[in-house]
């Protein structure tokens, strides 16, 4: 009786999802386990919060958003192993993911030649968007923000020369570090020495006692906040009292909670702020703190935006269940989109392949430049 | 700033002399590679921060509930993956990688309980005054930590040189078989090896997280790597040579970072670690081919 009860159900659960609501499938693939789970999760919760809101306004013209969510651990390997699951197996219209730009430089090959959209949210490392027409993402990159929050940085402080400390095995400090130099030169910033550490590190106090004896007037740390919260506290229990100036990977709440009482003078520039003061971003935040008890990140803030973009760009196809046409229509839809969210408002541009021709699509946002005091950021600008 | 290198080559050479001490006692006793070692250190920090945050507990007490489960791990560690092993007489590599299993289960175990985020203990369980002297700044901590590791390395030393459980350890560690006819209880004593070892472990885990303000699942890892190092430079299964080769590793890291550049840090000391070990293949204590504890 009850093996012919189950298989009742079975044939008609498999009617119902053959026929019935037709369902877009979207993969998700990013960091939920491992070292970079932090902004993985966060990334997760964004992607959450959004498909609840587009569910319960209507779907996608009617139809429902269903995420297939794997875990990249923050991997390459499994990054790409992910990304073909996600893709053959799967079989989903389009892909968001991978958290660190490391994994993406390797798995986003796999969706370009599979000609699927993949969607970064968290993407900054320079070249993503060099690996072809299907690679977006909604991540402002670093070589858009660092000049200008160096450039506040210098006219509200006045430094003149500063150290440089930053990690060198790992994609996305370096290439923030690259965008970091290049941004000094055109400034004609001085730059009195340059140190670096590995993934994993510590103790930063050998590099900080090196930095405090070339005199510099602030320190510029490209690093993530693991790694750069204890540097600033290091720093100040060294007695150095300079501002620092941080990349994307140190605009986190959690510089607050880890860096407590030394978290003072940080200038960093974020496409995105908790205290922004656009209805859209109140709107979030309200939204997310209701949802999960717990204030937003940037992580989360783009995420959140990016589902809504890519939400318009469906609104805008014919969902006509031949796999191939819609992954490729979605493709062509996607470019056009203009979105004002959390983040403010959004647009894409076309990127260069390493041969010149166009390629992918970076965002197109105007940064906001923010210094922390008293375990806040504070907008200057 | 001399002077300042110099105390920050003592304080990290402290705090890698501090995790290789259980590492190498383990290789020394129970001729295991302990993998899991990063893993133990990880749960010492977690159980004290756990013991802070949500009992409030001074940092002395929850130093204690670090040390008793770390101490339970090493029991269970000995029990139920080292013993059987034992009892089979598996090959040597055979507990190695069963360390890697444990290390791995308990850094997933760690990250689903505790998050994946990077935590730290609360600023005011320490002072965090700092001595300032022509220039100089030392950490209360740092002054701490490498007088424990000195305490801890001179007690340990004398228990193996002068006790009659550390005859027996020594005994065990040239021959099991040999020790065990002459009466010494030689389970017993690779049990109490690997509890005191994931103790010794456990609270290196605790003071190196005060000491960089960081706790997170995969604390251990870089840890173990430098760890390897240090007890490769040392000789294998000797305390002095986890003391002398931790501070040797610091040291080199250090000086490096000061005088050639951050970016030739491990170059320079996995350089030196290589160039010890075409002087001295054994380490710096080591006598291959018969093993000291």
């Amino acid at each position: 009786m009850l093996s012919r009860a189950v298989l009742f159900t079975i044939f008609f659960v498999c009617l119902s999802c053959t026929s019935a609501v037709a369902q877009i499938k979207i993969g998700i693939a990013e960091a939920l386990s491992g070292n970079a789970a932090q902004y993985g999760v966060a990334i997760r919760k964004g992607f959450d919060l959004a498909a609840g809101e587009i569910a319960s306004s209507g779907g996608i013209n009617g139809q429902k958003l269903e995420f297939v969510i794997e875990d990249e651990q923050g991997k390459k390997e499994e990054a790409i192993n992910v990304f073909k699951k996600l893709i053959f197996q799967d079989k989903v219209l389009m892909l968001f993911g991978p958290t660190l730009s490391n994994s993406a430089q390797s798995s986003d090959p796999v969706a370009q030649a599979a000609k699927v959209v993949v969607f970064g949210t968290s993407n900054t490392a320079d070249g993503i968007t060099s690996i072809g027409n299907y690679v977006f993402r909604n991540s402002v990159t670093e070589a858009d923000i660092l000049p200008v929050t160096l450039k506040v940085a210098a006219q509200k402080t006045g430094f003149k020369k500063v150290a440089v400390l930053y990690g060198n095995d790992d994609i996305f400090t370096r290439s923030s570090y690259d965008n970091f130099k290049k941004a000094l030169q055109d400034l004609q910033i001085l730059v009195t020495t340059t140190e670096t550490f590995a993934k994993g590190d510590v103790d930063f106090k050998p590099q900080l006692t090196k930095i405090k004896g070339t005199n510099p007037d602030a320190i510029v740390v490209s690093a993530l906040v693991a790694e750069g919260a204890p540097i600033m506290v290091q720093a100040r229990q060294l007695g150095i009292a300079l501002p620092f100036v941080g990349g994307n990977g140190m605009n986190s709440p959690r510089v607050f909670e880890l860096a407590r009482d030394h978290s003072n003078n940080l200038w960093v520039g974020s496409p995105w702020s908790l205290e922004s003061p656009v209805p859209e971003n109140q709107r979030f935040v309200a939204a997310y703190q209701k949802s999960y008890g717990a204030l937003p990140d940037q992580f989360a803030a783009q995420a959140y935006d990016a589902m809504y973009i890519a939400a318009q760009a469906m609104r805008k196809l014919k969902v006509a269940g031949k796999l191939e046409a819609d992954r490729k229509a979605l493709r062509d839809a996607l470019p056009a989109v203009q979105w004002n969210g959390a983040t403010g408002p959004f647009s894409f541009r076309q990127a260069r392949g390493r041969d010149g021709k166009p390629a992918g699509y970076d965002a197109v946002q105007t940064p906001i430049v923010m210094v922390t005091q008293r375990n806040q950021y504070v907008i200057q600008k | 700033m001399l002077a300042q290198q110099i105390i920050n080559g003592l304080s990290l050479g402290g705090v890698y002399a501090l995790f290789a001490l259980g590492f190498t006692l383990i290789f020394g006793v129970l001729s295991i590679i302990n993998l899991a070692h990063g893993a133990i250190f990880m749960i010492g920090a977690y159980a004290a921060l756990h013991a802070v945050l949500v009992f409030h507990f001074a940092l002395l007490p929850a130093i204690f509930v670090a040390i008793v489960i770390t101490g339970v791990a090493g029991w269970i560690l000995d029990k139920f993956i080292f013993a059987p092993l034992r009892a089979r007489r598996a090959p040597h590599l055979a507990p190695m990688i069963a360390t890697i299993g444990v290390a791995i289960c308990l850094t997933s175990l760690a990250e689903g309980y505790f998050g994946s985020e990077n935590l730290r203990f609360p600023p005011d369980i320490l002072p965090s005054s700092t001595l300032s002297l022509a220039g100089v700044q030392v950490n209360w901590l740092d002054l701490k930590i490498i007088l424990l590791v000195l305490l801890l390395m001179g007690f340990m030393l004398w228990v193996i040189r002068d006790s009659r459980t550390g005859r027996a350890l020594r005994s065990v560690a040239e021959s099991p078989k040999a020790a065990a006819l002459l009466g010494a209880n030689v389970e017993g004593l690779f049990l109490a090896t690997s509890v005191i070892a994931s103790i010794l472990g456990g609270v290196a885990g605790v003071l190196i997280a005060l000491y960089t303000n960081a706790v997170f699942p995969n604390m251990g890892q870089p840890m173990l790597h430098k760890g390897i190092a240090v007890v490769i430079i040392g000789g294998m299964g000797d305390v002095r040579g986890a003391l002398i080769g931790g501070f040797f590793l610091g040291f080199a890291e250090v000086l490096t970072i000061a005088y050639i550049g951050s970016s030739m840090r491990d170059a320079v000391a996995f350089g030196l670690l290589f160039s010890v070990l075409l002087v001295r293949p054994a380490g710096l204590f080591g006598h291959a081919p018969q093993r000291r504890v």
